[in-house]
């Protein structure tokens, strides 16, 4: 809280357009004035602030950086070297990143990564935003599902309990949203249906789910599903892991859309009916589109929440990132590299979620650009 | 909220009676309950032919049994002897400590940070927006594992254990500390403190009162820090001042005497301060940012004092808006604190596994799981919708 | 949506119902069919079961399953490996996500009746143990009063724990984790002063887990009984029947020394234990419901149980496990194989 503007308030609007601009924004020494030493407490607090980072920051970079082994070594020459060893990345990065995948198949891993980094690429770019889109991403599943599992065109079968690392981690996350943003939607409009069996479903749904933690779901999509379905009917693993984060994660979005959808003013809703819409169109053509527009942001965020979940995976035993480094470090020869491990898995998911939230921001500009004043 | 009702409808047409809203309404009704009738009742059916045909032991009997494992840390006596459902109410009273810890840090840490986002020093505000920025993006269980693996593999053996001075030691069995020896004179000094709280909370009012009518303010504060740490002081000393101290020692394997902290509840409790922490700032932020400016400006007018205008005028407002998502960010403490059972805390969910390997009772063990945090949810829920009732603007 | 989809859907919904459930057949024949059987082994237990570097499941319990799928399908490449933690194993096994759990789990009464499985015979006689740090100069068990113990949840080996503290009026803090990594870790960061499981996994984790083997000691003490084997579900009489015999024709070919390398001259043996066993005089294959040549494809892929026991975890493995009495009775061990005939 400043209060800078107190003193020259009055005199502003009296003199508006004559007065130079003050000096302070000028010179590096205004800047640091006005931003850093303004006050007593302000320049105290930079100080401790100054000192905290000088104490922190050289030994951190020394550790990452100037006494890091950058090369491929073995692990002797990290431990004598002190700094982060970036050769147990060198040697591990593919059992990091594809898990226990047979070792000469990963160019499928791989492959499959690209191909759907491509596809969300795609996906984020306005100028794709039609039916093709829809028509790329069910041939792209396609190709990338024959890819990881095999089976076609002579490629050797994989089972699933062979998948891990990043194509794990980003396929729950990326199917899991594809097919739960869809079932939220529909939940939220049941949930504001007016029909009180449907409505009484959504809530007793999504008010369940949204009441206990992910990891009892999984637990029951692990360890319950398979009790329920008759003898001899097997899903698979990580299918049954997809099954139970959809069902998360619809709920959580089904909310916020229903966040959305409220913010609607009924007279959109009664202009549609006038106009003699049917429900699906008023819905598809007018309310859900200004809805969703509204609801970017917890979108969003449900969605870098979600991609973090996926992690949670490794409870019930498949190997997605954070499992696939963790087997990493058990190697005897390379144990207590965890830093490095967890360092570069972190490192991952920051990018992601960073990248996710940056693209929501932008996102909003560019979608509001007809709002604003 | 659109309303159908036609009162002027139509008639409807022979054979078009389909096409009729209401009509259409009860049957796709109908059709749902139908549906979910079937599909339960073809899964329940499955279940129990599964559970018959196997010979699968089923019901709640088992939670009498006795455990025969030992738990590492309990707030209630519990030993090996004791039944499956006193584990699970040693696991339960876990997560409620982490979690209510928890959630008591995270908001402390939490609106410290979010207030420091908004400060006029530029290092003190990028500081906190990367602190943010690494804690939202990365996921909360990998934390976890980073605290765990600081904690246990950087710290020191108990025999090299870190001592900076006596009654604090810090190693990879946890962190010890000194505290008072027990003496019968500490249940009637809680007692003072429950009692100096509550009268607290009648100065409280009463100051409000006394100002609405003559305007004059009243040192509440310093008045109730002054009764709360007063009485059990006063207590104590009419007791007789026990300061005998319980000091952790090395003896054999581990430090025995004062209280531990440890490894694992440490983790738990850090990586889900930290984390919620970062949520919780973000929304005091834009709580705050949300009051306008002018509302400042008006209070700066009638001569009041930053840190006046802070808790008068600008904090009263930003928590109509914080309250909400921050209800929602307790709950998903709560909720997180399940994953405990990574690190081997023993929470509910860590217990219940536990119980679950032992008897094979699956079912039984997830509904105790889930019941139980739906009850939490739902308690913190409407405890928050209350509050939020409470404190609402009042439209005059 | 129009009605004729309403219809459609109803309809589906009803036949969805209506599959009742088909008509109850053994195991054998589902695998059979399936022409794959499903096992259910561990996360990674060096010698027992354990992925090398290429992915390919290898270790003793590993072996049993290709023996019963060599038996059943006479092809022991047939498998399909399903890793589970400690806690999913009963549930994926009665749920019918594996045919068979062979993954070092221990054969008590409660298993074999209140959780729907049979096990069916044993492949390790194992018992549990305890292993300290060298340099915290323990000799017994006995001194381990006050020790922080690393020990997995929802195994015998937590129960085992508890009785044998609680039966020497002795303190202990479990430090209970459910990986078997994050196990490990916490005990060579020294988490813990002790780690104890059965000394079969003792021996495993000691060798290609710590940075130099001879840092830990196993005490001597054993404080539980822990017969490890397969374990099938109830009612697949069948298949429990395949299992249990594939098991005891493995120690039976070792006590007739019938192995993998002389296995074609012995066809040819005037023993007639050697020929009942072999299928040369038939009969055996037909009470199970399988080939005659059901014992030789096994020895042919597996070897006997002296070969299985030498290469997972012999003295020459990095497990490095004497037989000690997984010795044959002959030899003063307590595997004896109940007569094939």
């Amino acid at each position: 809280m400043t209060d800078q503007s107190a003193s020259n308030a009055p005199v502003q609007s009296a003199l508006q357009g004559k007065l130079r601009p003050p000096a302070v924004s000028l010179s590096i020494l205004g800047w640091l004035r006005a931003n850093l030493f303004n006050n007593w407490y302000n320049s105290v607090i930079t100080l401790v602030l100054l000192w905290l980072l000088y104490v922190l920051i050289p030994p951190i970079f020394q550790w990452l950086v100037s006494d890091a082994v950058w090369w491929a070594a073995p692990p002797e020459v990290c431990r004598a070297a002190g700094g982060a060893c970036w050769a147990f990345i060198h040697e591990k990065a593919r059992l990091i990143l594809f898990g226990l995948y047979p070792y000469d198949e990963q160019w499928r891993p791989a492959l499959s990564v690209m191909l759907l980094l491509g596809l969300i690429g795609a996906s984020l770019n306005r100028f794709f935003w039609n039916a093709w889109l829809i028509a790329a991403w069910i041939v792209g599943g396609t190709i990338i599902g024959c890819l990881m599992a095999g089976g076609v065109l002579g490629l050797p079968p994989v089972e699933t309990s062979r998948w891990g690392g990043l194509p794990l981690t980003l396929g729950l996350a990326t199917i899991g949203l594809a097919v739960a943003f869809p079932v939220g939607i529909v939940l939220a409009l049941a949930r504001r249906s007016t029909m009180p069996a449907i409505r009484t479903v959504s809530i007793v749904y999504i008010e369940l789910i949204r009441g206990v933690p992910l990891i009892t779901i999984l637990f029951m999509s692990s360890i319950i599903i398979p009790l329920f379905l008759p003898t001899g009917v097997g899903i698979d693993r990580v299918l049954r892991a997809q099954i139970g984060m959809i069902m998360f994660a619809s709920a959580y979005l089904a909310e916020v859309v229903r966040g959305g959808l409220q913010a609607i003013p009924g007279g959109q809703y009664e202009a549609a009916d006038s106009l003699g819409l049917g429900y699906w169109q008023k819905m598809r053509l007018i309310v859900l589109p200004q809805a969703l527009k509204i609801s970017i942001p917890p979108i969003v965020n449900t969605f870098i929440g979600f991609f973090k979940d996926t992690s949670l995976v490794i409870i019930i035993g498949l190997f997605d990132l954070v499992g696939a480094a963790k087997s990493a470090l058990t190697d005897p020869s390379w144990r207590g590299f965890y830093k490095e491990a967890y360092f570069f898995i972190a490192v991952i998911y920051f990018i992601f979620c960073y990248f996710m939230s940056w693209y929501s921001q932008y996102l909003e500009r560019t979608l509001n650009r007809d709002v604003r004043r | 909220m659109t309303v159908e009702t036609h009162p002027h409808r139509a008639p409807i047409p022979k054979g078009r009676w389909l096409y009729d809203a209401r009509v259409r309404s009860v049957l796709y009704q109908t059709l749902l309950v139908v549906i979910l009738v079937a599909v339960g009742w073809y899964l329940i059916s499955n279940l129990l032919v599964n559970l018959e045909r196997q010979n699968i032991a089923t019901g709640y009997g088992f939670l009498d049994r006795e455990a025969g494992f030992e738990i590492s840390e309990s707030l209630i006596s519990y030993g090996a002897a004791d039944s499956y459902g006193r584990a699970f109410i040693v696991g339960l009273l876990n997560t409620f400590q982490v979690a209510i810890l928890g959630i008591v840090l995270a908001t402390i840490l939490g609106t410290l940070v979010g207030i420091m986002r908004l400060s006029s020093n530029w290092l003190l505000a990028k500081v906190s927006a990367v602190y943010v920025e690494i804690m939202r993006n990365i996921p909360l269980l990998l934390q976890l594992f980073i605290w765990y693996a600081i904690i246990t593999v950087s710290m020191p053996s108990p025999r090299a254990a870190l001592q900076p001075f006596t009654g604090l030691v810090l190693s990879n069995r946890g962190i010890q500390m000194a505290v008072p020896a027990a003496d019968p004179i500490h249940p009637w000094m809680w007692a003072g403190l429950l009692i100096g709280i509550g009268l607290a909370i009648g100065i409280k009012i009463w100051a409000k009162r006394r100002q609405d009518a003559t305007g004059q303010p009243f040192p509440v504060a310093l008045t109730a820090a002054g009764v709360i740490i007063g009485l059990p002081l006063a207590i104590w000393v009419l007791g007789g001042a026990p300061t005998e101290m319980s000091i952790p020692e090395l003896q054999g394997f581990n430090f025995r005497g004062g209280r531990t902290i440890s490894p694992e509840f440490a983790a738990v409790l850090f990586g889900l301060t930290f984390y919620t922490a970062a949520f919780i700032a973000e929304i005091v932020r834009a709580g705050i940012l949300a009051v306008s400016y002018g509302q400042t400006e008006a209070a700066a007018a009638l001569g009041l004092r930053s840190n006046m205008i802070m808790r008068l005028v600008v904090l009263p407002q930003a928590l109509r808006i914080i309250i909400p998502p921050t209800t929602s960010q307790y709950l998903n403490l709560a909720k997180n604190s399940s994953l405990a059972v990574a690190v081997g805390y023993p929470d509910l969910v860590s217990v219940g596994n536990t119980t679950l390997n032992q008897t094979g009772q699956a079912i039984e063990a997830i509904s105790i799981f889930m019941a139980v945090y739906l009850s939490i949810s739902l308690s913190i829920s409407a405890f928050m919708n209350w509050y939020n009732k409470h404190i609402a603007l009042v439209e005059r | 949506m129009r009605i004729k989809t309403l219809l459609a859907a109803s309809a589906a919904v009803s036949a969805f119902a209506m599959i009742g459930t088909a008509a109850a057949q053994d195991l054998t024949q589902t695998i059979q069919e399936r022409d794959e059987l499903n096992c259910g082994v561990s996360t990674g237990l060096a010698g027992f079961s354990n992925p090398d570097s290429e992915g390919n499941w290898t270790g003793l319990d590993v072996d049993v399953c290709k023996a019963v799928a060599a038996a059943v399908l006479g092809d022991d490449d047939a498998v399909s490996y399903t890793p589970l933690t400690a806690q999913q194993r009963f549930t994926a096994l009665q749920a019918g996500e594996v045919d068979i759990l062979s993954r070092n789990t221990t054969w008590t009464l409660t298993r074999d009746t209140s959780l729907g499985l049979h096990f069916a015979g044993v492949t390790f006689y194992d018992g549990q143990g305890f292993m300290v740090p060298a340099d915290i100069e323990v000799d017994s068990a006995l001194d381990l009063d006050g020790a922080s113990v690393c020990v997995q949840p929802g195994t015998t080996t937590e129960l085992n724990l508890a009785d044998y503290f609680r039966a020497n009026d002795m303190e202990f803090e479990p430090v209970v984790i459910e990986q078997l990594e994050e196990v490990n870790a916490a005990y060579f960061s020294g988490r813990c002063d002790v780690y104890t499981t059965d000394r079969s996994g003792l021996a495993s984790i000691r060798a290609t887990v710590a940075d130099n083997p001879s840092d830990h000691v196993i005490l001597p003490e054993t404080i539980s009984k822990e017969p490890l084997g397969p374990a099938v579900r109830q009612g697949n009489d069948q298949f429990l029947n395949i299992v249990k015999w594939v098991v005891f024709a493995l120690v039976e070919a070792e006590e007739l020394g019938v192995n993998s390398e002389n296995l074609d001259e012995m066809m040819d043996s005037e023993n007639p234990g050697i020929q009942r066993l072999l299928g040369v005089s038939p009969g055996m294959g037909e009470h199970l419901g399988l080939d005659e040549s059901w014992a030789y494809d096994v020895i042919a892929a597996v070897g006997n149980y002296g070969e299985i026991f030498d290469r997972n975890v012999g003295p020459d493995t990095a497990v490095g496990l004497d037989r000690g009495v997984n010795d044959l009775w002959t030899n003063g061990g307590i595997m004896y194989a109940m007569p094939v005939r």
